[in-house]
């Protein structure tokens, strides 16, 4: 054993294991540049420190021949509770959010609830998410009964098993509409009353121990924060609710992200004009609920088309098969969004509305090095990821899945296959 | 008056009574006419497991009458050319709740699932269709025409399933495919033992799922015989003297709806449909088919299929079954991606995609790609003519309208989609869809787009 780690000490040099070059790949920046074909990408230390065709190979930096796949950053996992569930139907494994309210309790609004710090990196949902090319998630705190339509803070991690997470600062959830209708007094109007009264709080506007309060001190100070700017993500469908969103935003001074947004196409106007993204489901094209009847495939593309940043995640396995967010990109790439704007609501898009872009998802010197190289065009469905690295360490391609898999795909043995591993 | 309705009303009831399968809700579904139609020059899967390149498909009267090349067209028939396409079967989903867990998603339309009682077979899914659904025209316009409205799985036994064909209709009589036989819905595992287990009652545990099932079909048992004893004793009175019976022992026995659906599927007429992701639990239902005498159609979701591949080949029952889904409870812990290409891979499988959701539905295609490349990667290779019957052929078979539709073979009904290309893709789109020789969905033209009932005057949705 020790005498491997040393020959491969001897095979690196003085790089690190951070380190690399990938030589002849297509790639595709998810920035400024676009697509660069036959290009090269440099690592060093975790970080990328150039891009572009022809680079030199700094001594001892291994080199890793692409044969013009496409590299692309790596990808955004949606909003989640990868790390925070391991099976979503026991409750006993599933830390995404808060119900003080149960057992015959008030449902209590807890801003200050932060799913971040329940985070678990060895999750064996990370491997399976990292394998398919997710390098990031948002951490999204839930509404559930008992809770709140305040449902509470998350924040981004990265996929590499770190406990070094989450990566920039939170966001807070928020839910309106008819999914939030048993945790905001069964109307959508009782819903905004009480997100008023919880600013009015926020503000000191209501004395601490009044029978009228809503939040604890700590819900107050948390609050307050995202009225100097903190990024607000409210989950909401319907055309009229998200023109109220923005209206109430802009007077209390959020800023606000669309999640869902099954009708935001009506109102895409609005959302340039106040500079708003929408993080959505691509596939939502059904009048699933009676928030979400003007539903349609090409949301996204006529969301960009006004201007609109969009950005992709799903939420009916969001965390299991988060994998499913590049399906959807491919989607709606074929009912008319572009593909660089589909691969940008993958990557940049996401990382800059939740405020990580100067970290995450582009392909640009100065940016950590989680990179994902392709079997081919990185939104269809039967491409796969070839190699994945997370700050330029080649990440192993291997997950509980794929144990599985393995142990299977052979034909039995005279042992059983417990103990084939 | 009053006395021929009522001779009317016995005889019905007696010809019912004594077969499972005779239909008082028959299909009144009739194919929508239309002139012949040849498609020239296409890349043509059949569904018999062969490519054709450059090939057509000619169809009249609402069947396939060719498919090959360079097929002469009748004078009055509509020429698409297709160069660059690609043709295939219509989408048969085996696995569908359109109708019962119709969208919008409100209250009233949670039709799904008769959750009062464990064991009820004697419930019919299609008696909680609503087929103004619209999910039914994004299913059309994913390549879908036909496929199988189940109930949920909180029961044991759920209640019979319908196959329908995707066109919309005022009555789900009009939908209903014609002769094809019903299906049982069957479920093990997690959900019956939780739904009712929360209610205080049985089944609470997986031995509680199994006590239910063989209790439920040794009463059938009995119903089954006293039935067969009765129309023996008809027979056999019908060879001698009328007249001096004693009135009494010719009385049938009390009609029971639950029973007679499970006389039906131990008597073959009705196919066997179970929710079952885990292999061992599989593996208890196909003793359990032993022990009362029935084949089992088809396990739907076994995310471990993968585990028992060469069973389930051997015994002749498919594996419907997800691409991905995996780890949303205990019994769907070990998906891989893999399990198609795995289930695939023996001799007489019988692989199938289904959908289970309103979305999955509309993209079955993509579905099957992610299967096809995961086998590839793990040297599986599946060529495109292999892996479209996942989608047709297969659930064909286990929906028993295997002979009527699923392949584009001459005679078969002219259920038939052109693709923009490789349907084996995300950038892929159904552009024509033809339900027995009628052009059904066109995407080039907003008039051949159907529209449910409900979606009419939604101000956001024009």
């Amino acid at each position: 054993m020790k005498q491997l780690a040393l020959s491969l000490l001897l095979l690196t040099g003085a790089a690190s294991a951070q380190d690399v070059l990938i030589r002849h790949a297509t790639v595709h920046t998810a920035g400024v540049r676009g697509t660069l074909k036959n290009a090269d990408v440099l690592v060093q230390g975790g970080i990328i420190r150039a891009v572009g065709p022809g680079l030199l190979v700094p001594p001892g930096v291994p080199v890793v021949e692409a044969g013009g796949k496409p590299l692309s950053p790596g990808l955004f996992a949606g909003l989640g509770d990868i790390g925070l569930e391991e099976v979503s139907g026991e409750d006993s494994t599933v830390d995404g959010a808060q119900s003080f309210g149960g057992n015959g309790l008030a449902p209590q609004m807890r801003p200050e609830f932060d799913v971040t710090v329940a985070f678990n990196p060895h999750s064996m949902l990370i491997p399976v998410a990292r394998m398919d090319g997710l390098t990031f998630s948002a951490l999204a705190a839930n509404p559930t009964g008992g809770g709140s339509l305040v449902a509470g803070q998350g924040g981004v991690v990265r996929l590499d098993g770190d406990y070094a997470n989450p990566l920039g600062g939170r966001q807070l959830y928020v839910s309106l509409g008819s999914s939030a209708d048993s945790l905001g007094g069964k109307s959508r109007a009782a819903q905004f009353m009480l997100l008023d009264q919880a600013l009015r709080e926020a503000r000191g506007l209501t004395p601490y121990g009044s029978p009228y309060a809503l939040l604890t001190p700590a819900g107050r100070e948390t609050l307050a924060k995202y009225l100097l700017g903190g990024r607000v993500l409210f989950n909401v469908d319907r055309a009229a609710d998200i023109h109220q969103v923005l209206l109430f935003a802009r007077r209390n001074g959020l800023r606000p992200i669309i999640v869902s947004g099954a009708e935001a196409w009506v109102v895409a106007k609005e959302l340039a004009a106040a500079n708003v993204p929408v993080i959505l489901d691509s596939l939502q094209n059904l009048p699933s609920s009676f928030d979400a009847i003007g539903s349609r495939l090409d949301n996204a593309a006529l969301l960009h088309k006004a201007g609109v940043r969009v950005a992709f995640t799903q939420f009916e396995f969001a965390s299991h098969n988060a994998r499913k967010v590049r399906q959807e990109a491919g989607n709606a790439v074929a009912n008319g969004l572009p593909w660089e704007a589909g691969l940008a609501g993958l990557t940049s898009v996401p990382a800059n509305a939740l405020g990580v872009g100067d970290k995450v998802g582009r392909i640009e010197p100065g940016l950590i090095a989680d990179l994902v190289l392709w079997t081919g065009d990185p939104l269809e469905v039967t491409t796969l990821a070839t190699q994945v690295w997370m700050a330029g360490k080649p990440m192993p391609m291997r997950s509980r899945q794929t144990q599985l898999r393995d142990r299977y795909l052979q034909a039995p043995d005279a042992l059983p296959r417990a103990y084939s591993h | 008056m009053f006395r021929t309705m009522l001779v009317v009303a016995l005889a019905t009831l007696t010809v019912t009574a004594s077969a499972a399968t005779t239909d008082p809700y028959p299909s009144t579904y009739h194919a929508i006419a239309s002139g012949p139609v040849l498609i020239r020059n296409a890349t043509v899967l059949t569904g018999t497991g062969t490519r054709l390149d450059g090939a057509d498909v000619l169809m009249s009267d609402g069947r396939i009458i060719g498919v090959g090349k360079n097929l002469d067209a009748p004078n009055d028939a509509r020429v698409i050319d297709a160069t660059g396409k690609w043709v295939t079967p219509g989408i048969i989903d085996v696995h569908s709740h359109l109708g019962v867990y119709a969208s919008p998603g409100v209250s009233a339309n949670d039709d799904g699932n008769e959750a009062t009682s464990p064991v009820t077979p004697n419930v019919w899914a299609e008696h909680s269709i609503w087929p103004q659904d619209p999910g039914f025209a994004t299913a059309l316009a994913g390549g879908v025409t036909a496929m199988q409205i189940l109930p949920g799985s909180a029961n044991l036994i759920g209640g019979r399933g319908v196959t329908i064909k995707n066109v919309y209709a005022n009555t789900y009589q009009a939908m209903k495919f014609p002769g094809a036989p019903w299906g049982l819905k069957m479920a093990c595992g997690e959900n019956p033992k939780r739904v009712y287990g929360a209610k205080g009652s049985a089944p609470s545990t997986r031995m509680g799922n199994v006590a239910g099932y063989r209790a439920a079909f040794i009463d059938a048992q009995t119903y089954m015989r006293a039935w067969d004893k009765y129309e023996a004793g008809k027979k056999d009175s019908g060879k001698g003297k009328k007249g001096d019976d004693k009135k009494g022992d010719d009385d049938p026995p009390a009609r029971d709806l639950a029973k007679e659906t499970l006389v039906g599927v131990m008597k073959g007429e009705i196919r066997v449909h179970i929710h079952c992701y885990r292999a061992d639990e599989m593996s208890t239902m196909l003793d359990l088919a032993k022990e009362f005498g029935f084949k089992i159609s088809a396990f739907h979701h076994g995310v471990e299929a993968y585990k028992i591949a060469d069973r389930l080949a051997a015994e002749g029952v498919c594996g419907a079954l997800w691409a991905d889904w995996w780890g949303f409870k205990m019994e769907s812990l070990d998906g891989i991606e893999e399990n198609l290409a795995l289930v695939d891979r023996p001799v007489n499988s019988c692989a199938i995609v289904h959908s289970d959701s309103p979305e999955g539905i509309q993209r079955l295609n993509q579905e099957a790609a992610k299967a096809m490349a995961h086998g590839a990667a793990v040297g599986i290779d599946i060529p495109p003519e292999r892996a479209i019957r996942w989608l047709t052929a297969n659930p064909a078979k286990a929906l028993g309208i295997d002979t009527q539709t699923g392949s584009l073979e001459v005679g078969k009904m002219a259920d038939v989609v052109i693709w923009n290309g490789t349907p084996f893709s995300v950038y892929a789109h159904a552009e024509k869809v033809f339900i027995d020789g009628a052009l059904l969905y066109d995407r080039s033209n907003p008039k051949l787009q159907p529209k449910s009932d409900f979606m009419l005057g939604q101000e956001v949705a024009p």
